[in-house]
């Protein structure tokens, strides 16, 4: 069957009849919640600005996968755990910090050096996972490096379970941090800069750096880059560091937020990250990013407008649901990604 | 200049090229011809490091180079202009030319030598900040070599840089060739084209399923009645 001059064929159809009504669900939704009043335009402004935070942590980790996937073809099941191994390990430092009253004496000299712990420690992570676990089977089936990833992921995560236990730290409260800016949550607003802030020395380096063309460069053709003197292994592994150091970031702002770190917590981050990056289109730096930011806002707005609108109970717990609703959604009617190329034309 | 001594390449089990030997002097352009699937690409990829042979050596200069990753071959002085161009489409024309300069430091030279591949190629100049993937083949080609050339090879090796180009294109690319090489730089040239190919090199070589059948100047071997027969249509 030909429609708009293209052959589609009856599974096709079907899918986009689901899309559809999914669409027309989340419209109805919509409507008559903002028909009800229920909440005021105050409400709709917190919802927002905390989606654009959650995204941004988002967008920070999508950027791992994306990257990875850029110059590897493989789908880092593990960087949930790096952004773990990060945020967990800075804890330490922060509780220590604090304990020597020195948090809230210097808060910002102290959220810095915390920062960077994280960043290095997931760097280092990332980095040891591609030398170990990855480097080694470059050339084996892509479902052999798949699997690889799941059980690096379960190995790491406890690795930390065995190292700090299994228990919930709180990480101790920053009294700057506390309270209103204009009537929004100034950590907020701190998580949603410093992700921006973040998101913009990165697309710088891999735009403008001679490391960053080099990582592009392989992203397209890893041979024909090799073949330009670019030498792949040590480029890949800089692009896992970087990678990497960008979600211990996303780990502290994660727990500026949630305040809380457990060796489990990069499970459902790393799984709504990498949703992130499919719906950004795989691969793709800005993707990642928009992604990131789409998805957080989505699912902090979402419950609300839509499902409350529905009359379902409870539409808070079901943020998870609007998220994969959303990829689906996407993935129907853009199987690449928003900012993706068609994959057929990449390199198998 | 460069040597290839008893080369036995393979793709798992396929025994791609069985025993080759050859060698390159300074300043020449040496050819290597042969039908589909004799062997050639997977020798320059051999010399390019991207493909490890199972035995055999290669010589680049006196030293052995068949143990370098192909960075570090490539650092030597040893570029290639791949078959089918391998244009990184989503950059620009001119981030494709820097990327061929990747290893060099020396800011005047790399300059120096982009205005004279833009000189060489004025299509190049014109589209220079459009992405390489909305390149003609032509163009494609073009570019491939000139980002080859941008490394300042000791030697440039070119993998069919004739393919798909109507013919007065490929009249001027081998006219661009021999100019490279009369300003020094030695050259490596596989073709399937062999008349155009014998035309302009210095010496020869005929490779067919992976082994050298023949080989000589190049006058001899387009005058010979095998080469004739096989690879110029009688
Ligand atoms: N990636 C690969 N995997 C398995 N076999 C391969 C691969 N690449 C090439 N071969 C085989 O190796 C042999 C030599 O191939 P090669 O590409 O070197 O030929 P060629 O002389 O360059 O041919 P053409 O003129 O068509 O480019 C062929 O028989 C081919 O089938
Ligand atoms: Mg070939």
């Amino acid at each position: 069957m030909y429609l708009f001059g293209r052959r589609i064929d009856a599974s096709q159809i079907i899918v986009w009849i689901i899309g559809g009504v999914l669409f027309l669900l989340v419209l109805i939704g919509s409507i008559s919640t903002l028909l009800t009043e229920r909440y005021t335009v105050k409400q709709w402004l917190d919802f927002i600005i905390f989606g654009a935070a959650q995204g941004g942590i988002y967008a920070l980790i999508a950027l791992g996968y994306t990257m990875v996937y850029g110059v590897l073809r493989l789908i880092n099941f593990a960087h949930g755990e790096v952004f773990m191994s990060g945020a967990f390990s800075a804890y330490f430092l922060a509780a220590a910090l604090d304990k020597a009253m020195l948090l809230n004496r210097y808060p910002i000299p102290c959220l810095l050096v915390i920062a960077f712990l994280s960043a290095a420690v997931s760097a280092t992570v990332a980095v040891c996972l591609e030398r170990i676990a990855y480097r080694p089977l470059r050339r084996a089936p892509r479902l052999v490096n798949l699997i690889t990833a799941i059980g690096a992921s379960f190995f790491l995560q406890y690795t930390f379970r065995g190292l700090y236990g299994s228990g919930v730290e709180v990480y101790p409260d920053i009294a700057i941090l506390k309270g209103d800016f204009w009537g929004i949550r100034k950590t907020l607003l701190v998580v949603c800069g410093s992700a921006l802030a973040m998101l913009g020395i990165l697309y710088a380096f891999i735009q403008g750096t001679k490391t960053g063309r080099a990582i592009r460069a392989i992203s397209e053709d890893l041979e024909t880059a090799a073949l330009m003197g670019v030498d792949v292994d040590q480029t890949i592994a800089i692009t896992f560091a970087v990678g990497g150091s960008t979600a211990g970031i996303a780990g502290v702002l994660y727990a500026l937020i949630f305040s809380q770190v457990n060796f489990f917590m990069g499970f459902v981050p790393g799984m709504k990250a990498f949703t992130a990056a499919v719906m950004g289109g795989i691969g793709n730096v800005p993707g990642a990013a928009l992604g990131g930011f789409l998805l957080g806002i989505f699912e902090a707005v979402g419950p609300s407008l839509f499902l409350d609108g529905l009359g379902i109970p409870a539409a808070n717990q079901l943020k998870d649901v609007i998220a994969f609703t959303l990829l689906v959604l996407i993935l129907i009617f853009r199987p690449t990604g928003l900012l993706g190329e068609r994959l057929a034309v990449k390199r198998t | 200049m460069l040597t290839l001594n008893a080369i036995h390449s393979y793709y798992g089990q396929i025994h791609a090229l069985k025993g080759v030997s050859f060698t390159v002097e300074k300043g020449e352009i040496v050819t290597l011809i042969g039908s589909n699937g004799a062997g050639k690409t997977t020798t320059l990829n051999t010399i390019s490091g991207l493909i490890k042979p199972r035995s055999g050596e290669i010589l680049f200069e006196g030293q052995r180079i068949d143990n370098l990753a192909p960075h570090e071959i490539a650092k030597r002085g040893i570029s290639q202009s791949p078959e089918g161009r391998k244009i990184f489409g989503r950059m620009t024309v001119r981030e494709n030319l820097e990327m061929g300069a990747f290893n060099r430091k020396d800011q005047a030279g790399i300059r120096h030598d982009l205005a004279q591949i833009l000189e060489l190629f004025p299509r190049l100049r014109e589209r220079f900040n459009q992405s390489g993937g909305t390149l003609s083949g032509g163009e494609q080609q073009m570019l491939a070599i000139g980002r080859a050339l941008m490394s300042r090879p000791r030697i440039l090796t070119l993998d069919e840089p004739s393919m798909g180009l109507a013919p007065i294109l490929v009249a001027q690319i081998f006219k661009i060739i021999c100019d490279i090489n009369q300003q020094g730089t030695t050259i490596l040239l596989i073709e399937q084209n062999a008349q155009m190919a014998l035309s302009i090199a210095t010496r020869g070589y005929v490779l067919e399923t992976g082994q050298i059948v023949l080989q000589g100047p190049a006058k001899d071997l387009l005058a010979s009645p095998q080469v004739r027969k096989a690879y110029l249509g009688g």
